[in-house]
């Protein structure tokens, strides 16, 4: 079923300017990996779900075309953009210099959260570095989660380093540990699911600055369709005015 | 001491990788490292020379339980017993509660134990080796002059087995200085710790694991001369006459 285009002034002028054949949006294909909780899987019943379905089907909406996503594995998800299987890609793509060579990417629509994580009978005040002195603090080595605390309170608490996140757990169980810094989606099925109601997370999601935690993920698209780029550029400024975009986040990761 | 930090700072301004940060946790892991062993060694010696006089003992309730804790020890890796300790304490119903846990909660005294019944239990088989050689002359003569079996093994025969047991024991000082690499594996900061964390940090190998070989090099040079300084001196009746 087509839908009629409305399209914005601005991305109207935009697509003229950049020179694409058609003066509106068509309907598009969006690539997808899955699965990728909470970003992208199937429920039971085999529908696809997840943070970049809802917010791309937003997005969509919001443009006013209809989108089709095609599932696609990771290794050939770029060369399966310029091949035209599809025009666009959301499937937690992180924005970096090496794929930016390749294609062109929306502004980052998420940055995926490192969040605090402490025992639920242990009281934490809103991280800082009055808060957490003398602490002990368990990190993964190497990971922008170590870069940023060892930065920010390598000197007043003591900082443990593991291998794996499953020693961090055990560390943590044992009472050797106070408090970890997570990726909030490892912390959630680790400490929160796994071990319901013994942690608690501990002040608010953590995605700034950019110099830890990286430029996000960003929406794919073939270097010559700027136009499309701007159009959902545009659709998700608006879903992020209109509280869109925040009703779906609050879904998928908490306040 | 100011004036050459200053100069090292400056020497180092260049630098991405070796800033005066990332010496600080490469001197801290080197501080650690040596605390380590060398605890270690001087405890595990300590245990060492009971247990290898009692490995040889005629009693078998003796020297069969020696046995099979040398047997563990050295049958089993240094990495399982380190993993058991450390993690394996936390499994004893209400250890948190106890005063155990005050030592046991920080990675060092775990860490300090398994290598302390590790070396110990390969030193108690370098001296039982080591007095097992002692030559039957030398008892006979001891026991000939009437002395009673604790004087003899004070006199006589732990001081020549201790000569004895020396190069091997050279050896075994060194192992452990490398086996103490693994002490990283539970949050220590030791060398190796501190090599794993610039690696991580600067995705920098070659830098960071090149420099902490070569500071372990030195070590191991400091632990070669010592011993061989050692054996001179305590050896030096074996030496060919007027070399």
């Amino acid at each position: 079923m087509k839908i009629q285009k409305i399209l914005t002034a601005g991305a109207l002028s935009a697509a003229l300017l950049a020179g694409t054949a058609g003066a509106d949006v068509r309907d598009i294909r969006i690539g997808v990996d899955v699965p990728y909780e909470p970003m992208e899987y199937r429920t039971p019943e085999g529908e696809l779900t997840g943070f970049d379905i809802e917010l791309g089907n937003a997005l969509c909406a919001e443009i006013g075309i209809d989108c089709e996503w095609v599932v696609q594995g990771w290794d050939g998800i770029i060369p399966g953009l310029m091949a035209r299987k599809y025009d666009a890609i959301m499937s937690s793509m992180t924005i970096n210099d090496e794929r930016r060579e390749q294609v062109l990417f929306s502004d980052p629509y998420f940055t995926p959260p490192s969040a605090w994580f402490a025992p639920a009978d242990v009281e934490v005040g809103t991280p800082s570095e009055e808060s957490l002195e003398g602490l002990t603090i368990g990190v993964q080595r190497g990971t922008l989660q170590d870069n940023y605390v060892t930065d920010m309170y390598g000197d007043v608490a003591d900082v443990n380093r593991y291998a794996t996140a499953d020693d961090m757990v055990l560390d943590m169980d044992s009472g050797r540990l106070d408090i970890v810094f997570l990726d909030y989606p490892v912390g959630k099925s680790t400490l929160l699911e796994s071990e319901a109601g013994n942690y608690k997370v501990v002040g608010k999601m953590i995605t700034e600055p950019k110099e830890y935690f990286g430029d996000g993920f960003g929406i794919a698209f073939r270097q010559r369709d700027e136009a499309l780029a701007e159009t959902f550029n545009e659709a998700l400024a608006e879903l992020k005015a209109n509280g869109t975009y925040d009703e779906i986040h609050t879904k998928y990761f908490g306040e | 001491m100011e004036a050459l930090l200053a100069r090292l700072e400056a020497l180092l301004a260049d630098n991405s990788i070796f800033t005066l940060q990332t010496l600080s946790y490469y001197g801290e892991g080197l501080v650690t490292t040596v605390q380590l062993v060398f605890l270690s060694l001087v405890i595990g010696l300590v245990m060492a020379v009971p247990l290898a006089i009692g490995r040889g003992s005629r009693h078998r309730w003796i020297s069969l339980p020696i046995f099979l804790y040398c047997y563990v020890f050295r049958g089993t890796p240094l990495l399982v017993q380190l993993y058991l300790i450390y993690y394996g304490v936390v499994f004893v119903e209400g250890i948190q509660d106890t005063w155990l846990w005050l030592i046991l909660e920080k990675p060092f005294v775990p860490a300090l134990i398994a290598f302390t019944l590790n070396t110990a239990a390969y030193t108690t088989e370098i001296f039982r080796g080591a007095i097992k050689a002692t030559p039957r002359g030398e008892i006979e003569a001891a026991r000939a002059y009437g002395m009673s079996r604790g004087l003899m093994l004070r006199r006589i025969v732990l001081p020549s087995a201790f000569r004895r047991a020396l190069p091997a024991y050279g050896n075994e000082v060194i192992f452990m200085l490398h086996a103490s690499a693994i002490a990283s594996v539970v949050t220590i900061m030791d060398l190796t710790g501190a090599a794993r964390f610039v690696y991580a940090r600067y995705y920098a190998p070659f830098d960071a694991f090149l420099f902490v070989a070569a500071i372990y090099l030195c070590l191991t040079f400091a632990i070669l001369y010592f011993f061989r300084w050692l054996e001179r001196r305590l050896l030096a009746h074996l030496k060919p006459a007027g070399g």
